[in-house]
C-alpha cells in the first residue's frame, strides 16, 4: 500500500496519535491519584482510528464523538491545553469546565462533543450533514460510535435517514470488543458491524484500526465518496483500547496478557513508526523530536490545569440559555 | 391589518412568513409534505391534519418527509441547528417524544450549558397535544409539565390563534430549543391575525379577564374553559381574573403573583395529570411566596391520574370542563 501523504502529513500524524497516547496515557496515572473528578473513558491504543480519518477533514467538517472522545477531540483539533483544564474542571477548560471528560466540544472546529450518551451522536450528525447539503457545500459529517452504540436504534435510524437522505456522513464504527465488559462478539448479531451496511443501501468497509495507513486510506475513499454526493458510508475500524472502560475498571472480563500482547505486537504507534523508517520516510531522530515536544506539551497542560482557577459559583447558572 | 383565520392557518402562516424571510428555516417531519417518493401528488397531506399543507411548493427543497424516525429526525433537526439552520422539526403527536426524548433533554437542551456557553441550537420541535379527539392513551397527552421541567427547552401553549401566529414566529426567531405546543381541538379555533408578521415574546403572560375576586391561572386549551367559566362566574356576581402563561418556560410568574396577593384565592386549570404538573408546579410557587395572602386553599383543577381514555363518556369526564372550573371558582370564593 503506497501512502498518499506527504511528509509533512506523516509528520503531523505522528505527532496527532502521539499527542493522544501522551494525553492518555498522562490521565490514567493522575486519574489514580484521585484528584481528577468524574468518569474518564480513555482512547490511548485507538490512535490510528481518529487520526486516520480526521486527517482528511477541515475545520468545517463536523464530527461527533463518545464517551470515549478524547482522541477524537485532538484529532479534530480542539486545544488538548483547553481539554486538559475541562477534564481538571477548571473554568479555563473547553467548556469552562461545565462539561468534563464525556462532553469536550468545540464548534468552532466542528467538534460537536463527545457523548455521555451511547449512540447519540448519529441523528446529530445526519443533521449537520443536512446543513451543509442546503447549503450547497461540500462539508462531511463523521459520526464515530463504538460497537455498544452499534445496537442503539439511533444508530440505525441514522444511518437510514442519511441513506434516504444522501447525506454526507462517514459512519465510524470503531470496534473494540468490549461494550463496557460484554463482548461485542456476543452483543453484535452479524460477525462485522460493517455488514449491517448492506441493509441500509451503503457501503460497508473495514479497516485494521492498529494500522493508521488501512484506516486513512479506507476514510479517504468514504469522505471523498461524501463530498462528492455519494451518500454515507459504514466503515468499521476494528481495534483496541489498553485500558479499561472507565479509569478504574480492572478488565477481569479480558484474557490475561491481552492488552500487554497487543501493545507489544500491533500497536499503532510502532507499526506507524517501523513502517516510515523503514522506507526512509522519516527518521527516528525526527519521531524522537516530536515525542519529546508533544510530552513537554501534556506535562505543561497539566501544571497549567492543577494552578488553573476553578468555576466561580456564578458560574452555575451563566449559559442555560442563550436568553431567558 | 387583521382578519379572521383558525388556529391552524395562523401556524401555516407564521411558517410560510418566516420561510420567506429566512433561508435557514426548514420544515421537517413525517408527512410534513406527505408524499415523498409516492406515485402521486408530492405534498398531498402537508402534515397528518395539514398543518404545513403548500409550504412545499412555495418553499422548494425546505419541507422535507422523513421517514418514522423520531430519535433519527429529530436529532437531525438538533444537529442542523447546531450548524447554522433553524429548523422546525414536527412530531406530529407529543405522545411520540417517549422514541426521542433522549434527542431533546440529554442532547439539545444541554449543549448551551454542557459546552460552556458556546453552543447556539436555535430548533423549534412542533408537536400537537391533548385529550379530546377520542384518540386514547397515546395520542391525547398534555407532556408540557416534563419539557417545563428540563433546564435549557422553552415550552410554548398558545391559546388562540393570534398567540399561536406570534409565539411561533418568536419560536423560529429564537437562539435556544422550543418545544411548541399546538392544542388539536384548536386548529379550528377561529380568531383575529394580524397579516402581517409580529412576535409575541416569551415569559409575558396574557390576563384574559380582569378581576378582583379568584385568580385562574390556565393552560393552552384550558383557557377557552376558564373563560367560559368566568363568563358564567360573572353574571353570578363572581369576578375572575382569568392569566394564560401562554409559556412554561420561561414561565411569567410575576403577574400570578400580583394576581393573587390582590385576589388571595387561586384556581389552577391544567389538561395534565395532577403530579408534577403545571398546576402543582403554580401552586407551590404561590404557597412559598404568597401564603400570608391566600384566603382559600389553593384550588387544582386536572385530569385525573389515569391514562387518557377512549370512550366518549369516559374522555369526556377526563378532560376538565368549564362546569368543573366554576364549582372550584366558588368552593374557594365561598371558604369560609
Amino acid at each position: 500500500m503506497s501512502s498518499s501523504l506527504t511528509r509533512e502529513g506523516l509528520l503531523q500524524a505522528y505527532r496527532t496519535m502521539r499527542t493522544i497516547r501522551e494525553f492518555e496515557e498522562r490521565l490514567h496515572v493522575d486519574f489514580a491519584t484521585g484528584e481528577i473528578p468524574g468518569f474518564v473513558h480513555l482512547y490511548a491504543g485507538e490512535e490510528a482510528s481518529a487520526t486516520g480519518i480526521c486527517m482528511h477533514l477541515n475545520r468545517d467538517d463536523y464530527i461527533a464523538s463518545t464517551h470515549r472522545g478524547h482522541g477524537h477531540c485532538i484529532a479534530k483539533g480542539v486545544d488538548p491545553v483547553g481539554m486538559m483544564a475541562e477534564i481538571w474542571g477548571k473554568a479555563t477548560g473547553t467548556c469552562k469546565g461545565k462539561g468534563g471528560s464525556m462532553h469536550i466540544a468545540d464548534l468552532d472546529v466542528g467538534m460537536l462533543g463527545a457523548n455521555g450518551i451511547v449512540g447519540g451522536g448519529g441523528p446529530l450528525i445526519c443533521g449537520t450533514a443536512l446543513a451543509s447539503k442546503l447549503r450547497g457545500s461540500n462539508n462531511v459529517g463523521v459520526c464515530f460510535f463504538g460497537d455498544g452504540a452499534s445496537n442503539q436504534g439511533t444508530i440505525f435510524e441514522a444511518m437510514n435517514l442519511a441513506a434516504v437522505w444522501k447525506l454526507p456522513v462517514i459512519f465510524v464504527g470503531e470496534n473494540n470488543g468490549y461494550a463496557e465488559a460484554t463482548a461485542s462478539n456476543f452483543s453484535v448479531a452479524c460477525e462485522n458491524i460493517a455488514d449491517r451496511a448492506s441493509a441500509f443501501g451503503m457501503p460497508g468497509v473495514i479497516a485494521d484500526g492498529f494500522d493508521f495507513f488501512a484506516v486513512h486510506e479506507a476514510a479517504g475513499e468514504a469522505i471523498k465518496r461524501a463530498r462528492e454526493g455519494g451518500g454515507p458510508t459504514l466503515l468499521e475500524v476494528k481495534l483496541s483500547r489498553y485500558y479499561g472502560h472507565f479509569e478504574g475498571d480492572q478488565q477481569t472480563y479480558r484474557a490475561p496478557g491481552e492488552v500487554q500482547k497487543l501493545r507489544e505486537t500491533k500497536d499503532c504507534l510502532m507499526q506507524f513508526a517501523r513502517r516510515v523508517t523503514s522506507r526512509g520516510e522519516l527518521t527516528m531522530a525526527e519521531l524522537e523530536a516530536i515525542d519529546v515536544e508533544v510530552k513537554t506539551l501534556i506535562d505543561a497542560s497539566v501544571v497549567k490545569a492543577k494552578a488553573d482557577p476553578l468555576p466561580k459559583p456564578e458560574d452555575l447558572m451563566a449559559d442555560v440559555y442563550v436568553s431567558y | 391589518m387583521a382578519r379572521k383565520i383558525t388556529y391552524q392557518q395562523a401556524i401555516n402562516e407564521a411558517l410560510d412568513q418566516e420561510m420567506a424571510r429566512d433561508p435557514s428555516v426548514i420544515v421537517m417531519g413525517e408527512d410534513v409534505a406527505g408524499g415523498a417518493g409516492a406515485p402521486g401528488d408530492e405534498d398531498s397531506w402537508g402534515g397528518v391534519l395539514g398543518v404545513t399543507k403548500g409550504l412545499y411548493a412555495k418553499h422548494p427543497g425546505r419541507v422535507l418527509d422523513t421517514p418514522i424516525s423520531e430519535s433519527g429526525y429529530i436529532g437531525a433537526a438538533v444537529g442542523a441547528a447546531c450548524n447554522g439552520m433553524r429548523p422546525v422539526a414536527e412530531l406530529m403527536f407529543i405522545d411520540f417524544m417517549g422514541v426521542c426524548f433522549d434527542q431533546i433533554f440529554n442532547q439539545a437542551a444541554k449543549f448551551r450549558y454542557m459546552f460552556g456557553g458556546k453552543a447556539k441550537t436555535p430548533v423549534v420541535i412542533r408537536a400537537m397535544y391533548g385529550a379530546g379527539f377520542r384518540a386514547a392513551a397515546q395520542h391525547s397527552q398534555c407532556l408540557y409539565n416534563i419539557f417545563t421541567h428540563i433546564p435549557g427547552l422553552k415550552v410554548v401553549l398558545p391559546s388562540n390563534p393570534y398567540d399561536a401566529k406570534g409565539l411561533l414566529i418568536q419560536s423560529i426567531r429564537d437562539n435556544d430549543p422550543v418545544i411548541f405546543l399546538e392544542h388539536k381541538a384548536l386548529y379550528t379555533m377561529e380568531g383575529d391575525v394580524p397579516e402581517e408578521s409580529y412576535i409575541v415574546p416569551f415569559g409575558e403572560a396574557a390576563v384574559v379577564q380582569e378581576g378582583d375576586d379568584v385568580t385562574i391561572v390556565a393552560f393552552g386549551r384550558m383557557v377557552n374553559y376558564a373563560k367560559d367559566a368566568g363568563t358564567s362566574l360573572r353574571k353570578k356576581g363572581v369576578q375572575c381574573e382569568i392569566i394564560d402563561p401562554r409559556t412554561t418556560s420561561p414561565m411569567d410568574f410575576d403577574t400570578i403573583l400580583e394576581s393573587v396577593e390582590r385576589t388571595g384565592r387561586l384556581v389552577i386549570v391544567d389538561e395534565s395529570h395532577p403530579r408534577c404538573s403545571m398546576a402543582s408546579d403554580v401552586s407551590g410557587f404561590i404557597a412559598q411566596e404568597a401564603f400570608g395572602a391566600l384566603k382559600a386553599p389553593i384550588q387544582m383543577v386536572t385530569a385525573p391520574h389515569v391514562p387518557v381514555p377512549f370512550a366518549a363518556s369516559l374522555e369526556d369526564l377526563y378532560i376538565p370542563s368549564p362546569a368543573r372550573i366554576e364549582e372550584a371558582v366558588m368552593r374557594v370564593k365561598e371558604y369560609r
